[in-house]
Order: C-alpha cells, then sequence, then structure tokens
C-alpha cells in the first residue's frame, strides 16, 4: 500500500500509526469484504482496537484515554477508513459518544463512566435523529419526564449506529417546551427495560455497521444520568457534532485515499492500446485530479483539527471539512470505478463497495445541504 | 517467578535481505531489521506465565545499537525490562560464540525460565537454546507447542513431525517454542508509551568477562566464505496429461519428498 507522507507532531504519534498501519493491515484488510458480504458486525475486531487503546484517543490520559490531539486521532481514523470504512466510522460515532460526558458532564460523572467508555470494552451510540426530523433535529419530540430522581423517556430514535451493539446510548430527548431549548441529554445504559432497539436496516453501502431505529418505552432513568444542564441537550449536541464531523471527514479522506490506492495499482497494470492505461494522458489526468483532491480534503480536514487543539473556535472549519472531504470521496470513489472501467462494476474489486459507503458520508452527522447552511450562515454573520 | 526471553533482532524475512560483500555477514544497514518472528511467541508465551503466575519479565539480546527498536518494541508488549549486549567485537559472532556471551549474561540473571524462538529467520541453526542449557547446566526443553507450569514443574509438548512428545523438567530451564503456541498480542497505545520509560540495562563484553577474542569474526568457529546471489528460476515441468497427468504428478512429486 502506498505510504502517506505524514507530517505528525510527536514520536509518540509516529508509534501510534505504526501500530495502527499494522493492525490495519493484518486485522481489518483481510476481513472487512467478508463482514460486509455478510452485514456482519466485527465486534471481535472492535475489541481489539479498544485493547490496542484505539477507543478513546483524544480524551485525556487520567480517564484512560490516549491524550492525543484531534490532529493525530483523525489520521488514525483515516489510515484505520483506507482499509475498513464500517470499523473507522464504529471508532468515530464511539468517540463522539463519549463527548457529551466528558465535556459537559459534572467531575462525578466523568469519573464514574468515562474510565469504562474510555477502557476499550464498551460501544456507545449517539441518538439524535428522529423518523420525522435529522436535519431539523430541533424538532425533536422523544419525551422525557421527571418524577422525583427519575426521567421517564419514550419516543423513537432513528438511523442509531451501533443500536442493539451499543453498551450505551446518548439520547437527545426533550424535558421542556418546543425548539432547542427544551431539549436534555441523557446517557441510558443497554439494557435498560424499556429500550429496544430495533431490526437494522438494509443499507446501500458500510453494511457491517448496525444501524436501526431505537424505541423508548417508559425507559426509566435515574435523574443522576442528566448530561450537562436541563434544557442544554441541543447545544450538547451541536457541540459534539462539531467534532464528530471532523471524524466523518477524516473517514472520508481514508476512503478516497482507498480508492486512489487501489485505482492506480491497476491503472499501472492493466494495458490497452499497447500500454498500460495510466499513460494514456487522459486516465493519467483523472488520476492525477483524484490524488490532488485527497490531499486537498486531508490538508483541509487536519487544518481544522489544529484550530480545535490550539483552542481556538472550529466548527464552520469542521463544518467544510465535511462538506469538502465527503464530496471528495464521493468523486474520487466515482472516478475509480471509472478507471477500473467494467471490472469496477462488479464485486471482486472493492471499488464499487467504495463509491457506495462514500454515499453515506455526504448523508451522516449533517447532510452536505446542511454543511453548506452553517457555512452560509456564518458568512451572513461576518 | 523470573522469566527471561531471548530476542533477535533479524532482517524481515518478507523482504529483501542480502550478505555484505566485504565480510559475508548479514548486511543490516540496508535492511528493513524487525524481532525476529519466532521470538514474537517466545515474549507472549513469558508473558502469560507472567499473568497467571505472578512475577517479572526481562528481555535479553544481543545485538548492535540498533537493535534498541526491537527491544523497545518488545517491551512495549508488557515485559518489565530489558538487557542488551552491545559490543562491536561481537560481529560476526557464530553460535557458539553467541551462546557463551548470552550465557554470561544470564548467569547475572538468576532466571527460573529462559524462553526463546525455536529459530531465528535469518541463521535458521536452532541450537542456541541447547548451547545455552548446556553451558548453564539445566534442561533444555525445545520446539514447544505448549507450556504449562506447576510450581517448579515445568511440562512441554514438544512439536515433532509426527506428532508431539510430552517432556517435563524442573526449573531453572531453557524452553524453546514454535508459533503453533499461543497468538501473540498487539502492542497497546499504553504499551508503546510505558516502554519508554521501562529500563534497558547496556553491557559491553568486559562486563560479562568475555574476551574480544573468544567472540567476532575471528573467534569464530564457522566462516561463511563466499556467497552469491539465488539463481534465476528455471522454467520448471510441464506436465502433458494424456490420461496419465495425476500418476506423473504424483512421481514427480515422490522424486521430491513431497510425498
Ligand atoms: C448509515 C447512517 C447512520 C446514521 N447514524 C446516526 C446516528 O448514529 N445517530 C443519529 O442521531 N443519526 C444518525 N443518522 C442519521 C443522519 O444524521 C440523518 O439521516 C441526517 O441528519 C439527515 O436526516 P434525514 O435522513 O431525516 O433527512 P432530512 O432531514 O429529511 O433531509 C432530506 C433532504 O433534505 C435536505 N434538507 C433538509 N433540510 C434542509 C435545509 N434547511 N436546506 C436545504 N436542504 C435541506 C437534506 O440535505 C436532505 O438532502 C445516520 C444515518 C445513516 C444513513
Amino acid at each position: 500500500m502506498a505510504r502517506v507522507e505524514r507530517f505528525l507532531p510527536s514520536e509518540e504519534a509516529a508509534d501510534l500509526l505504526e501500530l495502527v498501519g499494522d493492525l490495519a493491515d493484518n486485522e481489518l484488510a483481510p476481513q472487512v469484504a467478508g463482514f460486509e458480504e455478510r452485514a456482519e458486525f466485527p465486534r471481535e475486531v472492535l475489541r481489539t482496537l479498544g485493547r490496542a487503546g484505539l477507543l478513546g484517543l483524544p480524551y485525556p490520559v487520567e480517564y484512560g484515554g490516549g491524550g492525543q490531539p484531534y490532529e493525530v486521532y483523525l489520521q488514525v481514523l483515516e489510515e484505520l477508513a483506507r482499509r475498513w470504512l464500517a470499523v473507522a466510522e464504529a471508532v468515530s460515532v464511539h468517540t463522539l459518544s463519549a463527548f457529551p460526558t466528558y465535556a459537559f458532564g459534572t467531575d462525578e460523572q466523568k469519573k464514574r463512566h468515562l474510565p469504562d467508555m474510555l477502557g476499550g470494552e464498551l460501544l456507545g451510540a449517539y441518538c439524535l435523529s428522529e423518523p420525522q426530523g435529522g436535519s431539523d433535529a430541533a424538532s425533536l419530540t422523544t419525551k422525557a419526564t421527571r418524577d422525583g430522581d427519575t426521567y421517564t423517556i419514550t419516543g423513537t430514535k432513528a438511523w442509531i449506529t451501533h443500536a442493539r451493539v451499543a453498551d450505551f446510548y446518548n439520547v437527545f430527548c426533550r424535558t421542556g417546551g418546543p425548539g432547542p431549548k427544551g431539549i436534555s441529554c441523557v446517557l441510558v445504559d443497554a439494557g435498560t427495560p424499556g429500550l429496544e432497539p430495533q431490526v437494522a436496516e438494509r443499507t446501500m453501502g458500510l453494511r457491517s455497521s448496525p444501524v436501526a431505529q431505537v424505541v423508548l418505552d417508559g425507559v426509566r432513568v435515574p435523574a443522576e444520568r442528566l448530561v450537562g444542564p436541563e434544557g442544554g441537550g441541543f447545544t450538547i449536541a451541536m457541540s459534539a457534532l462539531d467534532s464528530g464531523r471532523l471524524g466523518i471527514a477524516a473517514c472520508a479522506v481514508g476512503l478516497a485515499q482507498a480508492a486512489l490506492d487501489h485505482a492506480s495499482e491497476y491503472a499501472k497494470g492493466r494495458t490497452q492500446f499497447g500500454k498500460p492505461i495510466i499513460e494514456h494522458q487522459g486516465l493519467g489526468f483523472l488520476l492525477a485530479d483524484m490524488a490532488t483532491q485527497v490531499s486537498a480534503a486531508r490538508a483541509l480536514t487536519l487544518a481544522a483539527a489544529r484550530l480545535r487543539d490550539a483552542g481556538r473556535p472550529f466548527g464552520i472549519e469542521a463544518a467544510k471539512a465535511k462538506l469538502f472531504a465527503t464530496d471528495t470521496a464521493m468523486r474520487v470513489t466515482t472516478d475509480a470505478v471509472q478507471v477500473l472501467g467494467g471490472y469496477g462494476y462488479v464485486s471482486e474489486y472493492p471499488v464499487e463497495r467504495f463509491m457506495r459507503e462514500a454515499k453515506v458520508l455526504q448523508i451522516v452527522e449533517g447532510t452536505n445541504q446542511i454543511q453548506r447552511m452553517v457555512i452560509a450562515r456564518s458568512l451572513s454573520r461576518e | 517467578m523470573k522469566i527471561v526471553v531471548l530476542v533477535k533482532q533479524v532482517p524481515d524475512s518478507g523482504a529483501e535481505r542480502s550478505l555484505r560483500a566485504d565480510d559475508n555477514t548479514v548486511d543490516r544497514a540496508t535492511a528493513n531489521n524487525v524481532i525476529n518472528e519466532m521470538d514474537e511467541y517466545a515474549i507472549e508465551e513469558a508473558l502469560r506465565l507472567k499473568e497467571a503466575h505472578g512475577g517479572e519479565v526481562v528481555i535479553l539480546t544481543m545485538g548492535p545499537d540498533k537493535a534498541t527498536d526491537s527491544i523497545r518494541k518488545a517491551l512495549s508488549m508488557g515485559p518489565d525490562a530489558a538487557v542488551h549486549v552491545v559490543d562491536d567485537a561481537l560481529h560476526g559472532s557464530c553460535a557458539i560464540a553467541t551462546s557463551k556471551v548470552l550465557a554470561a549474561a544470564l548467569a547475572q540473571q538468576n532466571a527460573d525460565l529462559i524462553i526463546a524462538g525455536a529459530e531465528s529467520t535469518d541463521g535458521r541453526v536452532q541450537v542456541l537454546p541447547h548451547m545455552l542449557a548446556e553451558r548453564l547446566g539445566i534442561a533444555a526443553l525445545t520446539g514447544a507447542r505448549k507450556l504449562t507450569v506447576d510450581g517448579s514443574t515445568l511440562t512441554v509438548e514438544r512439536q515433532t513431525d509426527e506428532g508431539y512428545e510430552v517432556v517435563t523438567a524442573s526449573t531453572p530451564a531453557v524452553v524453546s517454542v514454535w508459533d503453533t503456541i499461543n497468538d501473540p498480542r498487539y502492542p497497546s497505545f499504553k504499551g508503546i508509551m510505558a516502554a519508554k520509560k521501562k529500563p534497558v540495562q547496556t553491557l559491553s563484553l568486559a562486563d560479562l568477562g568475555v574476551a574480544a577474542s573468544e567472540v567476532g569474526l575471528d573467534g569464530a568457529t564457522s566462516a561463511v566464505l563466499e556467497h552469491g546471489k539465488r539463481p534465476p528460476r528455471t522454467g520448471g515441468n510441464t506436465v502433458e496429461d494424456s490420461g496419465d497427468g495425476g500418476v506423473k504428478l504424483v512421481e514427480f512429486l515422490a522424486t521430491e519428498k513431497f510425498v
């Protein structure tokens, strides 16, 4: 596999990426095709990553995290996505799921929950979307009513990654009036009576990642499981997504890199009209454009990450990175199919899968229309 | 229980390897140097024993300065400390001289158990564990596919071409292991970080009381006189199948001693 030249901030980051490369080559690459074909969730693979310490990289060491800046964590995600998008996405969603507790939890909550969340054995889910409201998340209707020391939650969440396999769920629910100010975030353990993940959706790609509705039918949770203030849930959700979008952007860069790797390898080996097709300028230039787009997407993503690491506002840059990297992934994977010709269209080669997988990245954690809306609004505010 | 694991740095057997033109020794400068594969199984076995019985795991390596990389990597899997025997005079040492040096280092360790890989992918002579046991006057249980420890009794399933033999001995002893014995773990990120802080003791020949004349190319009991590139593959045999193809294939395999 072609080496991506990386500028890493520390020797430990270089060691980490070497470990990730080994794991990805030996544990991910050989298994991805089978698991995607069977639409089976690779729980064991995630345990292996957890033991290696990859399920809490951007959180402080004192809570069991890896103490890594986003700049490094995202490059880890990228290398995972280059071999198996669903696994990288699982790591990203899990990391997102620990965010509300880390950024908005009380000291008590952090001490109590984070070591488990980041320890590598557990997986988290993030439940914001509902059947009637995805983009317009502030209109969510799942209701939580407080009775003494208990919240009772009722409603239906949709499109929940890790439904059924997650150990804990961040549930965004309405504790007050309509609009964003009436929303709260509550942490619910898997297995709590009334929390019922439904049958997994049959998806176009990313099939080894389970996505399903989660029905909450009178789920009773102690009030101490409220994360952040009552009514603060929407702020938490949006703040988590700012970081989550960087994760999705990194996944997109890794997927696009994988498509580029396969397409250029193929183009060197395939001969038409007496020479390798990469030497026909029409195709060589297509590959050159793909390579340039991938590098640009990586640079934009890491630039946003470095802002975050420096403690600067980064939300708008994260939206741009998510938009650009996922649109790039869509274009580059589509072009990769073109480079392989008929062979690109059949499942013996992974590029048709890459193309199916790229699509979802333009939809999750805010569709690319929503990213544009966020960016445009920021321009009108300036 | 104190366990010493022998770890050798070797050129990656999956990549192109070569010998040096000047003295016919392994060219380490141009190679991608890695932990000898079988030694990872030895490390894993030691770590499992420590997890089950408590104690300490120490890595012992003889090799040039650059072997530090492999020592850190070995430590990142979980051992507690390492000893690195490094001395310019060691360059080109034969197996007998190597065993002398390692035995001297082991004599300082008072280990209950010494675990080694059954062979190294560069030398492939498979004699070092036996030589060490002989020099230290302790038992050698070699070629293990399974190792159990019960108090001071070691029981090994010794892998053979036909099956396995059960061999027992009491500690201290040398055990060498094949890659059938376990599934080595990956280092963890925390393990990598922790490895940077673990103690690595470096020892010279003088520290071990071994004279430079006894080791290295000059002290070697065997020598590589010349070497050449492997000849390119020839065309091979084509078996024409006129009804008797199967028989011809079997006859060919028999002449090559495959069946
Ligand atoms: C595989 C997968 C995994 C997912 N995982 C999770 C998860 O773990 N947790 C979670 O909470 N959600 C998850 N989602 C849900 C995802 O975030 C939503 O699908 C997404 O936010 C879009 O919502 P929607 O599907 O309701 O589409 P809608 O919001 O109905 O949008 C439909 C179309 O209208 C466009 N649109 C909507 N509003 C506007 C506007 N104001 N201006 C312009 N265009 C607009 C959208 O861009 C889109 O093209 C997942 C989805 C998928 C497919």
